[in-house]
């Protein structure tokens, strides 16, 4: 028996949300006494998956198919479903990003298993299966209890801390079995953003609304965001006014964030935007209002204009990121 | 060609969110359900689809009690030809989808679209499950939609980009942001169209819950948030240095 997790690599590297999903697969495993193992699509070099032993992995699956031409939600899911019977696995646990979200309902289907998506704690008890997760849009979390056999989870991003858990890795390659039809659904061209960090995976967002005035106001946002080794987000409006790319909405309709940073500037904090944005571990407002809703939702405040602080605040952390 | 798609019947997005009988429940009293904000775009788009001159005959569909057949009616007025409510609460995704993918068998429709996740428990799974009860491919978090002749082109958010595929029918596909920009607004003459529109009441076919939402929770109180001065930033780096150690 198992914990199976998958493991997205896109680029032939890992990225931190790989080591947060194999630290909580690692930890319910060690609780049902079972081996962790993780399975990834792709030439991906061994050194690079057998960095997650770190985490507790102890066999990595890497799927090579000459038959798998680019994603196809049916195909992935299949060949996942199909090292999840071959390893007995108990648990199959995502990440709740794209991939997770395309892969985990189909392979659940599959799997006569139980989704819990978007879990962000440890199961509370095992027998029943019970997890805590997100709904409502981040403005309240349930229980879900889950009595399938097989258990399909979601993960929600920076929802667990990485823990090490050393132990030795072993790499094997599997090839499944591609559907026939899969690919009726065909990619034709990928396009990269061409932002380095992306909106989910910043640990610190510095994010501009309509309060910033117009897209050529940005650039203080940009300079902060570098001293800060920060992504750069926005409310619907800035977006739906086209002042900054789409995939940088965040909030209820756009995308949901769990930075540990989330700077809020020239946003009024609307029910909608905080959906998305709620789960920060801690939150900035800069607003002229004093009364503005982002002032409840914010740990720390400063009711001013954000031409006249955020200068100030680039040229303040530019001495501090010097002297530390 | 015909298409069917959920409509999920969701609290309006400005609910204050409160729960009954110990917290097992969501409390539905003084709360306006809307369409899923993400099915109406898709709605929309479908809208735009038939204005631009393709022959589209669309059925709305939902799982739901009696209650919700006010937001069928709502997709009716938007312009959706024929309306379908399975009898039945709801409760499980997988239960859920297994009543769509029964009423696609009954018709004949050529593809189903969702929307990427219902408001109130942030699923994001019946889509996905329908297309893997029927065996067809699925398209998630798709951002843009195009019916050209006997394929459709759509593209969908990927982490870090986008990717534009070609789908040969049938498929399941799932709107998100972008779909449509603003959600069409029902005029008169559609409120009183959808009036006279019948919405047909099937009953569920069976299958187990495996899931069940046994408690809710809300999100701890947040302590008062600590004001600094705005001549004063350097207090704001240090507090977030010394105090929040976020940078
Ligand atoms: C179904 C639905 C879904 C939605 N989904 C989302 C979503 O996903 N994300 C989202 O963001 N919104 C969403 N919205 C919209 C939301 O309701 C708000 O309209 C939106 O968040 C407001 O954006 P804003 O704060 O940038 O603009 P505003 O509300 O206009 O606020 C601007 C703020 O800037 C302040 N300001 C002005 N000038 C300055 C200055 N010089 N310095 C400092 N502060 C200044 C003002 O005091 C004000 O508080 C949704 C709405 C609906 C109905
Ligand atoms: N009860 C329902 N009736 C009809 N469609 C639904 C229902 N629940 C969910 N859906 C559809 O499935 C999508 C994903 O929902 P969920 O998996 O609940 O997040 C929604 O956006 C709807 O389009």
């Amino acid at each position: 028996m198992s914990v199976l997790i998958y493991i997205d690599n896109k680029d032939g590297l890992l990225k931190k949300s790989a080591f947060e999903l194999a630290s909580y697969g690692f930890e319910i495993a060690k609780n049902t006494n079972v081996d962790t193992l993780a399975v990834t699509f792709g030439e991906i070099a061994d050194e690079q998956v057998k960095l997650l032993g770190k985490y507790g992995v102890k066999k990595v699956i890497k799927i090579i198919n000459p038959q798998l031409l680019g994603f196809s939600a049916q195909a992935y899911s299949s060949v996942i479903s199909e090292v999840a019977l071959k390893e007995s696995a108990k648990i199959v646990l995502f990440g709740n990003n794209f991939d997770g979200r395309a892969f985990s309902p189909r392979v659940a289907v599959k799997l006569n298993a139980g989704l819990a998506p978007a879990v962000v704690k440890l199961p509370s008890s095992y027998t029943p299966f019970i997890v805590k997760k997100r709904a409502f849009s981040g403005k309240a979390f349930a229980d879900i209890e889950l009595s399938s056999e097989i258990k399909v989870l979601t993960l929600n991003q920076n929802s667990f801390h990485i823990v090490e858990n050393p132990v030795d890795t072993t790499v094997e390659t599997f090839a499944g079995t591609v559907p026939a039809g899969a690919y009726a659904v065909k990619p034709i061209e990928v396009t990269i953003n061409s932002e380095k960090l992306s909106v989910t995976d910043a640990e610190i967002l510095v994010s501009g609304g309509r309060g910033l005035k117009g897209p050529e106001n940005w650039g203080m946002l940009e300079e902060l965001a570098g001293i800060l080794g920060a992504a750069t987000c926005c409310s619907r409006p800035v977006s739906d006014l086209g002042w900054r790319p789409h995939y940088e909405h965040v909030g209820q309709t756009g995308k949901v964030v769990a930075p540990n940073l989330y700077i809020a500037l020239g946003i009024s904090g609307a029910i909608q935007h905080l959906a998305g944005v709620n789960g920060s571990k801690v939150m900035v407002a800069v607003n002229t209002d004093v009364e503005a809703p982002i002032f409840e939702a914010a740990d720390y405040g400063i009711v001013g204009d954000v031409f006249d602080v955020v200068p100030k605040l680039n040229q303040a952390l530019k001495k501090f990121k010097e002297s530390n | 060609m015909k298409v069917l798609i959920c409509i999920g019947h969701v609290p309006d997005t400005t609910s204050k969110i409160r729960f009954t009988d110990n917290a097992s429940k969501f409390d539905k009293s003084d709360i306006q359900f809307i369409i899923g904000p993400y099915e109406e775009l898709a709605l929309t788009r479908l809208l735009d689809i038939k204005d631009a001159g393709t022959d589209l005959h669309i059925t709305a569909v939902n799982v739901g009690p009696v209650e919700t057949e006010a937001t069928l009616r709502k997709a009716l007025a938007m312009g959706a030809d024929e309306a379908v409510r399975v009898n039945a609460e709801p409760l499980d995704a997988l239960f859920t989808a297994k009543q769509i993918a029964e009423v696609y068998k009954k018709g004949t429709y050529d593809f189903i679209v969702t929307g990427k996740e219902s408001i109130d428990y942030n699923g994001g799974q019946v889509d996905g499950m329908i297309a893997e009860i029927l065996g067809i491919p699925s398209i998630p978090s798709a951002s843009k939609f195009e019916i050209m002749g006997s394929v459709a082109k759509a593209e969908r958010e990927i982490d870090g980009g986008k990717e534009v595929v070609e789908a040969a029918f049938p498929f399941v596909i799932a709107a998100q942001k972008g779909f449509a920009i603003d959600p069409r607004i029902p005029g008169m003459r559609g409120i009183m169209a959808a009036r006279k529109k019948e919405i047909l009441v099937f009953e569920p076919s069976e299958q187990a819950n495996i899931t069940k939402i046994i408690h809710h929770y809300l999100p701890e109180a947040k302590s008062a948030c600590k004001k600094v001065a705005a001549d004063n930033v350097e207090e704001l780096v240090r507090l977030l240095h010394e105090e929040a150690k976020v940078i």
